[in-house]
């Protein structure tokens, strides 16, 4: 434990050192000749960062994800991306036709050849072994999301970009799926672009929170958004209680030593920083 | 067994369309594009009209509307237009227009069934040479854009995040479908020709476990189609294109029939 901090802290400088994955400057983007969906969007992600992005339904969240994708086309402003970056996508709706028949193995090797062996690891290591030579349409949503995930891990990504990757999963199951990609970003040490509502569950894990609602409205650390006025008056003050309620239930599955206070953000200080409560 | 020229001619014909449609089938299946295939199919006897009132090959007339009426869904799709009922506009308009236009042609009288329904059997050296030409390069951009094709078909989101492009695909397929209704007009004639493209593959469905097995399927099942329905026509003196056609139906409820029956016995 008493290591955590100073591994944080070199961390954080080595972060600080590196070249950004991605970065945007001034960005807007507008589908057809109506209103831009976002406008003036600064970003930038650098290797092994977590970047949180949350706001309303329709604030532009998944576009945003896209714009910086490079999936659609900015009207304005300038994006850049690391060359050759490699990316693994969570889209937020995936609908397959039930005509097409497709095992899961196969739905893995969709962007890229993979042996069989790293088939088989890749699903044991997001927590759903065997699913292998099942129909992608007979697996429960859980199931779905990790197989997703196994999918956009099977490129050895340089970043995760994951739209909304816990929906449709109860309370315990999107506690444990971002335990999942948490435990899978410390391994293979990606950055984690990440959009939820799921905003107390998220807050927790993440270096960076982005509080989207047509523009950037306020980010910073966990603590400093879900203080901030513009934070508070976009999803009103019911969310405080969320997190705390969250946060109890986090630290007693994890059983963090004795000393922890409930009550604090993860985020916030590196003592008591996520990754110092998991890595043993 | 002597076989007579004609039909061996026409039996290499209808299998080689059956090569080209049953890949591109299945992207029409998993595409829901099926209506969209009826469009462009429609539209070759609009083709067949200009072709014969300009004097260029029926082939080449039929290619480019199908490709002109592909390229006019596309766009009014990308602007929001609800599909299936621009598509139903858009193919039975295309249709009467050319049965009209047809009618205008001065000179010899046409004999429309041949475009509406085919006629394999006049198959000629030429024609076949055609026919085998659209059915390689179909065949060929299945092949080649397969990987790709599958992905955007999968999810056009995913396909993106890996740097392929889902409109090019789109347009790979429009390509094909342009082609294969170009050299299936005159096999099966442009009312039948959608039936050569989803039947085969739908009738794939229930025993395949991957896309590729499903793709190959419909080839055996749209070539052995083609031979039953060529039978058909010869012992009973039936139109060829319908017959075939039929012969596909019969594998569908068979195939469809028979998966019902294996589900039963292994449930016990
Ligand atoms: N392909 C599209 N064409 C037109 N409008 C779109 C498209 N995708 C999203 N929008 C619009 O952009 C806005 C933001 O959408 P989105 O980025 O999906 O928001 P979020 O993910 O935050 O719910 C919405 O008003 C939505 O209707
Ligand atoms: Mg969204």
């Amino acid at each position: 434990m008493s290591a955590a901090p100073a591994v944080a802290a070199r961390d954080a400088v080595a972060r600080a050192e590196a070249e950004p994955l991605i970065r945007a400057e001034g960005v807007s983007v507008a589908y057809g000749k109506a209103q831009p969906v976002l406008s003036g969007i600064d970003f930038e992600i650098r290797p092994g960062e977590i970047v949180t992005v949350v706001g309303p339904n329709g604030s532009g969240k998944s576009t945003f994800l896209r714009a910086v994708l490079g999936m659609v086309g900015a009207s304005a402003g300038r994006v850049w991306r690391a060359p050759k970056l490699r990316v693994g996508y969570v889209p937020q709706r995936l609908h397959l036709d039930p005509n097409l028949p497709l095992t899961v193995a196969r739905f893995l090797r969709l962007l890229q050849p993979l042996p069989d062996a790293e088939v088989l690891s890749l699903l044991a290591r997001v927590g759903v072994p065997g699913l292998e030579g099942r129909s992608m349409g007979t697996l429960s949503g859980g199931q779905f999301q990790r197989v997703l995930l196994a999918q956009a891990l099977a490129g050895r990504p340089q970043i995760l970009v994951l739209d909304e990757p816990t929906q449709g999963l109860d309370q315990s199951g999107i506690a444990a799926f971002y335990r999942l990609i948490e435990a899978v970003r410390r391994e293979i040490g990606c950055a984690v672009l990440s959009v939820s509502h799921d905003l107390h569950v998220v807050m927790s894990a993440s270096d960076r929170v982005i509080c989207l609602n047509g523009h950037i409205c306020c980010q910073g650390t966990p603590h400093v958004v879900s203080n901030a006025p513009e934070y508070r008056a976009l999803f009103g003050l019911g969310t405080q209680g969320a997190l705390a309620l969250y946060q109890h239930n986090h630290d007693h599955n994890h059983e963090h030593g004795p000393g922890d206070d409930h009550l604090s953000d993860h985020g916030q200080s590196p003592t008591h920083s996520h990754e110092g409560g998991h890595d043993r | 067994m002597i076989v007579d020229d004609f039909i061996l001619r026409a039996a290499l014909a209808g299998l080689m369309v059956a090569l080209a449609a049953g890949p591109l089938g299945c992207f029409v299946v998993w595409r829901r594009m099926a209506y969209f295939g009826d469009a462009t199919a429609h539209a070759a006897i609009l083709g067949v009209a200009l072709a014969l009132a300009f004097s260029v090959s029926v082939f080449l007339g039929t290619l480019i509307t199908a490709l002109v009426m592909a390229a006019v869904v596309s766009t009014l799709a990308g602007r929001g237009w609800a599909m299936d009922t621009t598509l139903g506009v858009l193919a039975h308009s295309a249709l009467a227009l050319g049965l009209v236009a047809v009618s205008f042609l001065p000179g010899v009288r046409v004999d429309l069934t041949v475009y509406l329904f085919g006629d394999i059997l006049t198959v000629s050296r030429n024609d076949l040479v055609v026919i085998g030409l659209g059915a390689a390069m179909v065949l060929g951009l299945m092949v080649w854009r397969w990987r790709f094709l599958l992905a955007a078909t999968i999810s056009e989101d995913l396909a993106q995040s890996a740097g392929v492009n889902p409109a090019r695909e789109r347009m790979v397929l429009v390509l094909a479908l342009a082609i294969t209704v170009a050299v299936a007009l005159k096999v099966v004639g442009a009312l039948l020709i959608a039936a050569m493209l989803i039947i085969p593959a739908a009738a794939a469905r229930a025993y395949a476990r991957s896309p590729e097995l499903m793709a190959a399927l419909a080839v055996t099942l749209g070539a052995a189609a083609v031979l039953a329905g060529l039978g058909l026509s010869l012992q009973f003196d039936t139109p060829a294109g319908p017959s075939i056609v039929a012969a596909a139906s019969a594998f569908f409820v068979g195939s469809v029939g028979g998966a019902g029956i294996w589900r039963l016995v292994r449930r016990g």
